[in-house]
Parts: structure tokens; sequence; C-alpha cells
């Protein structure tokens, strides 16, 4: 795969000019990760009601593989449901692995990212937001059920 | 040493100074320099991370494996005392190498961090109580940073650390304020791994020992580029990386002051390291091999051997006038690219091999995905395992290219070319 098929224009767009960039009021997730590899960090932030995705922000600092998947993630997962999320983490993780979890249709702009699954070395970049708030989701479940 | 140098030698390079290294002739000595990626020879430039291995070093491994492997300090059969004095004779060489006073200051360890980890350990544990301090610097790898992090708050011991001036060099001035009677250690890097800057050790030493402090020096940048020598620098500790000085990864060595070293309760317990043994107690085994538990890595230090008698054959001082030569065109060249930052001090003959960069608008694993891609070219990117330092330099992280003996201008040119093509794809 070529460079081209990694630095796609929808990957160069998020990565400039990210969607849903910053911090929420009273956030019921919050969460900060790293990737100890590359120092690439990744804080999200959600409001979660009747078990909806609400609203979901991210701030960060990182590649643009890293920075752009968070941006479409939050524009996939707004106002989604936890099946939704859960389905949609699964589907880019198998990505990852060069598998076909998702249809073209489901994935819209996530599909820029089938190109990373050619760079092992840059899979965790794409992988840190959805990783990010799956861990964030399942601490949630554990404590109160979501 | 290889016949392609030995040409060189004979026959100077039209245009080259007498004295002067031939990368171009060092790198036939360098199997995986011959590997292409989409067409193009590598240009290896994460040279600071790990070197690429000369044959002699790899033919010296093979050549012990095929002929003499056997265990060593115990065999009464001539195969083991063959493999004894190969191991013992590459200790002798390490000790020449630093200029060490004797070989029974000489630690086989897997590398710098076990080095700096054994002094940690055992001369630490031994020596560093509750309110005493440490003294590091702010441009200190994790290597040299967690280990005193875990000792000083096992005694309730504090850190400090000299801080950097806006070029990334030392504040000596400041080091002399934060060295106080309460300092029993000063470690501190001889060279930067990302910034380059060469730091003058022999100064801190006489600083540390003026206030009655020992003085470790990570030599992981130094030792494989520059000549080292550990009693002109007057160090207590130096700690080496062989895989960073053309020798096998898993193999480095510690160099402890022998009136030091004769104080150091043991670090590892286990064979070898003893005199005698009892049900309840041990006696330990004389220096260096006290310091030495279980069967150490013969193959690579006998490989390590193997990289001092190439590096010196070629010279330690052309190779850092090598580099000295290669990091002054790199920063004039990489210099030009609108939007690139350098880090480190702007005058070459203040630093090692290492040159780390950001350019605007790009990130650096973008950077190292797309000049490795499109040039084939190895660069690092990330913390580089200095996130303090990071840190001080207000980045997350940084690209960074190293040089070493086979690279030449023609890799800084394809670096640039990689850059600019990086800028190209993300329209900076």
């Amino acid at each position: 795969m070529s460079l081209e098929g990694l630095y796609q224009e929808i990957i160069l767009d998020h990565y400039k000019t990210p969607r849903n960039r910053g911090k929420l009021e009273k956030p019921d997730i919050e969460i900060f990760e790293s990737n100890p590899l590359c120092g690439d960090e990744l804080c999200l932030h959600a409001h979660v009601n009747g078990g909806t995705l609400k609203d979901i922000r991210f701030e960060g600092k990182g590649c643009s593989i890293s920075l752009a998947s968070a941006s479409m993630m939050t524009e996939t997962l707004k106002g989604r449901d936890r099946a939704h999320a859960q389905k949609y983490i699964n589907g880019i993780k198998a990505m990852m692995h060069g598998e076909e979890k998702l249809t073209d249709e489901e994935l819209g702009d996530l599909e820029a990212l089938k190109g990373v699954a050619d760079f092992p070395a840059r899979v965790k970049c794409a992988l840190l937001a959805w990783t990010t708030l799956e861990k964030a989701l399942n601490e949630r479940s554990a404590r109160e059920g979501m | 040493m290889s016949l392609a140098l030995k040409q060189t030698a004979a026959s100077p390079v039209p245009g080259k100074k007498s004295g002067e290294i031939d990368p171009a002739a060092i790198r036939k000595d360098f199997p995986v320099l011959d590997r292409k990626f989409g067409g193009k020879p590598i240009v290896y430039l994460d040279n600071p991370a790990t070197t690429q291995k000369p044959r002699a070093v790899i033919e010296a491994i093979t050549r012990f494996y095929e002929t003499t492997n056997a265990n060593v300090h115990r065999g009464a059969y001539r195969l083991a005392e063959e493999a004894t004095a190969a191991y013992e004779g590459a200790r002798e060489k390490v000790r020449a190498f630093l200029n060490a006073a004797t070989v029974e200051e000489i630690i086989f360890t897997r590398g710098t961090t076990e080095s700096l980890n054994l002094v940690a350990y055992a001369w630490g544990r031994a020596n560093v109580k509750s309110g005493d301090e440490i003294l590091l610097t702010e441009m200190e790898h994790h290597s040299n940073l967690v280990p005193w992090q875990i000792l000083a708050k096992e005694k309730g011991a504090a850190l400090k650390h000299i801080p950097l001036d806006p070029d990334g060099v030392l504040d000596l001035a400041v080091a002399g304020k934060l060295i106080s009677d309460r300092t029993r250690l000063v470690s501190v890097t001889q060279v930067s791994n990302v910034l380059g800057t060469i730091n003058p050790v022999k100064d801190i030493a006489r600083l540390a020992h003026d206030a009655g402090a020992l003085i470790c020096v990570d030599g992981a940048q130094s030792a494989p580029h520059m000549a080292v020598d550990v009693r002109d620098l007057d160090c207590d500790f130096f700690a080496l990386s062989g895989h960073k000085m053309c020798a096998p990864t898993g193999i480095g060595a510690l160099y402890v002051r022998k009136s030091v070293l004769e104080k150091m309760p043991p670090f590892h317990g286990g064979g070898d390291m003893i005199r005698q043994v009892f049900l309840d107690h041990a006696t330990w085994n004389d220096l260096p091999w006290k310091f030495e538990a279980g069967t150490p890595d013969i193959a690579g230090a006998i490989g390590l051997g193997a990289a001092i008698d190439y590096l010196r054959g070629i010279g330690l001082d052309r190779i850092r006038e090598h580099e000295k030569t290669l990091t002054a065109y790199a920063l004039r060249k990489l210099g030009e690219i609108p939007g690139i930052t350098l880090y480190g001090p702007p005058d070459p003959s203040r630093r090692g091999g290492v040159v780390s960069f950001n350019v605007d608008g790009v990130h650096a694993h973008d950077l190292a995905t797309i000049v490795d891609r499109e040039c084939a070219v190895a660069i690092r990117a990330g913390h580089h395992c200095a996130q303090p330092l990071m840190e001080r330099l207000k980045v997350a992280a940084t690209a960074r290219a190293g040089f070493y003996v086979y690279n030449m201008e023609a890799d800084v040119d394809r670096l640039a070319e990689g850059i600019l093509k990086a800028k190209e794809i993300f329209k900076t």
C-alpha cells in the first residue's frame, strides 16, 4: 500500500480541522490515555444519558493518524448508544488486521483508516482513540452500567 | 579490519583529506546496508537507538559458536579454557577501549540500562541514606532517571536536576550550587540522545568530587562515537551498550573505579559470583566476577571485543571528526527547510552526531513514515525515552537522525528530500 493510501485527503482534513475538539462541562466520561511508545496523548470527554453518548469531545497531542482517527470517532459515535459504539470499536480493531466487519456504508469517512493496516508501526496510533473509549465504557459499565 | 578500509587507507579518495574516513568504503563492511526498500538502498539513521553490525563482528560470533563454544570459568577441558580466554580477552579489550587501570574494573552487563541499575542497586543501596541527594540533569534518558527514582523513593533521598539553557547545554553555574555535602552521586549522560549535547563530564566530575560525591557517566551515546578515557574524565562509574557501537544486542559494560568497587556489595546472586556457598550464607568471588552472576553472554562479549577492534581500527578520533563534519552538514542542509526546528547546540563541535527536529504541521511519526516509504530513510520519532526533556522542550515528540561511520552527506540529502515530500503531502 502506498503513502497515498495512508494519507488520504479525509485523514489530512480531520487532522488539520479536527471535529469535536475540546472538553465538556461535568463530563460523565473523562479519560486520559497515552501511548507509552511514542508519547501520543489523548483526553476524551463524554456526556452519557440513557445509555447514549450525547456528546463526545477529545483533546490530544499526536500524529495525523491518531488525531484524525479520534476526530472521526467522535463524529461517528456522537448521539449513538453503547452497542453501536462497541460495534465500531470492534470493527475498527478488526480493520487493522485487514478484516472487514463494517460495510463501507457503515464506515463512511472511517474507510480512510483502512490503509493503516499496511503500516504496522502506525496501527497503535489509529487505535488509541478507540481503545481509550472502550476502556472508559468498560469502566463505566463496571461501575454503574450504561 | 575490512579489506575495503585497508584499500582506503592505502589510496585516499580524491577530495578527501588524509585521515578522513571514507564512509562509502566502510558501508561495504555492513551487510545489512545492502538492503533495498522499493529499489532504494536503506539510509540508516537510527544509530542512537542501535547501530548496524560489521561482518567482522558477525563472523566473530559465528566463529565462537562454531569453534570455541563452552561455558566459561569452570570447565577443566581445553575447549572451556579457550572460551574463557576469549571471554576474558574481550574484557581486556573493553578495559583498553576505556583506558581503565585494570580489568577488575570492567563488569559485563546486558547494556547501559543494566549497568546503571547495577550502580543504583549495589552501590546505591549501600551508600544512599534518607536525606541524601542524587544530582541528575534535565536531559537524561529514562535509564539514567528511573533507577535513581526507585532508589530515592526507597531510601527517602531527594533527586535534583541540573537545568538546561535554551541551546540544550547544561548550566554548570547552577550545577555548582545544586551540589552540596548532601550530594552522594552525580549521574549524567556524556552525550544527549536527543539534543546531541556533549556534556563537560570532566568538569562535573571535579565539582562532584570537591563536594565528596561520586560521578556516574551514561556513556551509551558517547563511547561509540568518541575516544573515552575514564581516568582522564576521573569518573567513578561509566556505563556503555555494545549494540550502539557495532556489537550485538544484549551485551554492555560497566566501569567502576576499583576503590569504589571493592566496597560494593553484589548485584545479582547466583553461580560464578560466589567463592563459597553454605546453606545459610555465601562468600563472594574476586572482582569483577563478583558482579557477574550466572552464565554471561559469552558470544556477546566476544562480539563486543570484535566491535572494539573494528572501531579502533578506524580510529575513534577519526569517527568523531567524521560525525562532526556530517552533523555540521546536516544542521546546514536541514536548517534550510522552511518550518523546521532543530534542537540542541547550533555549534557542531559541542554536539555528537544526533540531530532532533520537528517540522511545522507534520508530526514526527508522520515524518518517519514518509521518509521511510518515500526515500528508504530510517529515522526515529517519539520521545526517545526522555519524556522529561520533551516536556522541557515543550514538544510531544521529535524526529531524530543519528549518524555513524557508514553515513555520508548523500544520506542527509536523502533525508532532506523525504522531509520535503512530507511537507508536500501535508501541504505545509
